[in-house]
């Protein structure tokens, strides 16, 4: 058992490999989290405009993106985009996908924050002369940030573990490495090395989540 | 040319089938404090949103300092902020310091440096008996202080017209003489006020002119002594008499 899975040779000398797949599923959610917030703001602002033209069109993207699996979406662009003469390779496929499906779901919990702040915020703000765009800046939106705040975090989780999806197009992240590592050594104990490190790089986060939790719980009595 | 500062003609507002404001005149003098009573429901506060355009009116006209609200070429912005509004439910930002709340416009829409808002604002809270709560959070503070703030937030822009939409219904008894209190100092410093408010002492002591609505019309106006002790419809002696036993 401890020979197959927590093999100490093994783990020095996959160590390296491994540890490139870490700093890459870290840039990858640095590229991934942002991009997500960002599509999902502006998918968020755009659904303030209560316009039919606008709110129709965006409703069915947003419907569209969360029903689609990632995965699914990630293996199209990759495999799909060539036939149309794109050759964009892995990463940008990675970015492309998550931009378009993590950003539907950004978008979701951005609109439920901006719906939360009171109509008398806006009010208020408006009868001072700030225009809409102020009003939204200055006032709803630091406050809607605020109260969606657990699930944006939720939310950021997810993406970060779904960063795995990367290996299926041979983005070298974590999961990609731990599995080549795997394949010279013909040993599974790198694939433990990345569990563990999986554990270990979210498990603060998840802690941070049910703090806020909690604290938006008791906030509620 | 008229002298009014607020001059709105034949006001009708309709919610889908809601027929709340049914013609509505109402003109105001400068420094002159204009009181509104009626019933809820009565259109009150909706012809009040209509003057700076919170709400749009279904028609009807409305010059404010000179400004024609609703032409689409007015920068409605920049009209705003001469017309202060103090809501309610006071809708201060709950993230800000009463500060902040305060500097806000000052910055973004008066365009004031940093500086200049700060001091601009400190001079505003004090002005409310607040300058020692100006690092303080809505959240505490009491509901008189927040409205005290509100009221602050309004009158560094330098309004030319305050409205107050029911400024102390929000509000423990023992709260509500520090906002009046407030009101009053603005109105010996000359201020124009149109206020919504059942607070009658306020209205007897400070008012120039009583206006009752009733179902979306105003139904009489004059000098409060007169629409208090001799209302001419029995309208308003109804609604007053039925406030006054309260």
């Amino acid at each position: 058992m401890i020979e197959a899975f927590f093999n100490i040779e093994i783990m020095k000398a996959a160590w390296p490999i491994v540890l490139t797949g870490l700093w890459n599923t870290i840039l990858l959610s640095l590229i991934v989290v942002p991009l997500g917030l960002l599509g999902g703001l502006i998918l968020a602002l755009l659904a303030s405009i209560k316009h039919p033209l606008v709110r129709w069109p965006l409703m069915a993207w947003v419907d569209f993106f969360r029903a689609f699996p990632p995965l699914v979406l990630l293996v199209l662009l990759f495999a799909g985009l060539p036939f149309a003469g794109l050759e964009l390779g892995g990463f940008a496929c990675v970015a492309i996908a998550f931009f378009l499906n993590t950003g539907s779901y950004y978008g979701e919990i951005f609109r439920a924050g901006i719906d939360s702040v009171p109509a008398g915020q806006v009010e208020a703000a408006r009868s001072t002369g700030l225009s809409r765009m102020q009003s939204m800046r200055y006032v709803v939106l630091p406050q809607a940030v605020r109260n969606v705040m657990p699930d944006l975090l939720s939310n950021t989780l997810e993406v970060v573990k779904l960063t795995s999806l990367g290996s299926v197009v041979a983005v070298p992240e974590l999961l990609y490495e731990a599995r080549q590592a795997q394949s010279i050594t013909y040993n599974p104990t790198p694939i433990v090395m990345a569990a563990v490190i999986y554990f270990l790089l979210l498990w603060p986060l998840v802690r941070l989540l049910s703090r806020l939790e909690n604290r938006a719980l008791a906030g509620r009595h | 040319m008229t002298s009014h500062i607020v001059d709105a003609r034949a006001i009708h507002k309709h919610f889908g089938t809601l027929h709340v404001l049914k013609g509505v005149d109402l003109k105001v003098d400068e420094r002159e404090l204009v009181f509104v009573i009626g019933p809820s429901g009565s259109g009150k506060s909706t012809l009040l949103r209509c003057l700076n355009r919170l709400e749009e009116p279904s028609s009807g006209s409305i010059m404010v300092d000179g400004i024609d609200m609703l032409d689409p070429r007015t920068n409605i912005n920049h009209a705003r902020r001469r017309i202060g509004m103090v809501f309610q439910s006071f809708n201060l930002y709950p993230h800000m310091t009463a500060l902040g709340n305060v500097m806000l416009a000052l910055r973004k829409v008066a365009g004031k440096s940093r500086g200049e808002a700060e001091s601009l604002a400190h001079a505003a809270l004090k002005r409310v008996g607040l300058a020692d709560r100006a690092d303080h959070t809505p959240g505490q503070l009491s509901g008189g202080q927040q409205q005290r703030v509100a009221i602050a937030r309004s009158i560094a822009l330098e309004p030319r017209v305050m409205l107050f939409d029911e400024p102390t219904s929000a509000l423990d008894p023992e709260l509500v003489g520090s906002v009046l209190e407030v009101m009053r100092d603005l109105r010996e410093s000359g201020m124009t006020m149109i206020v919504v408010s059942h607070e009658m002492g306020f209205a007897r002591n400070a008012a120039d002119r009583v206006v009752f609505m009733d179902d979306g019309l105003i139904v009489e106006q004059g000098p409060p002594g007169a629409i208090f002790e001799n209302p001419a419809h029995e309208r308003t002696r109804a609604f007053i008499g039925q406030i006054q036993r309260h």
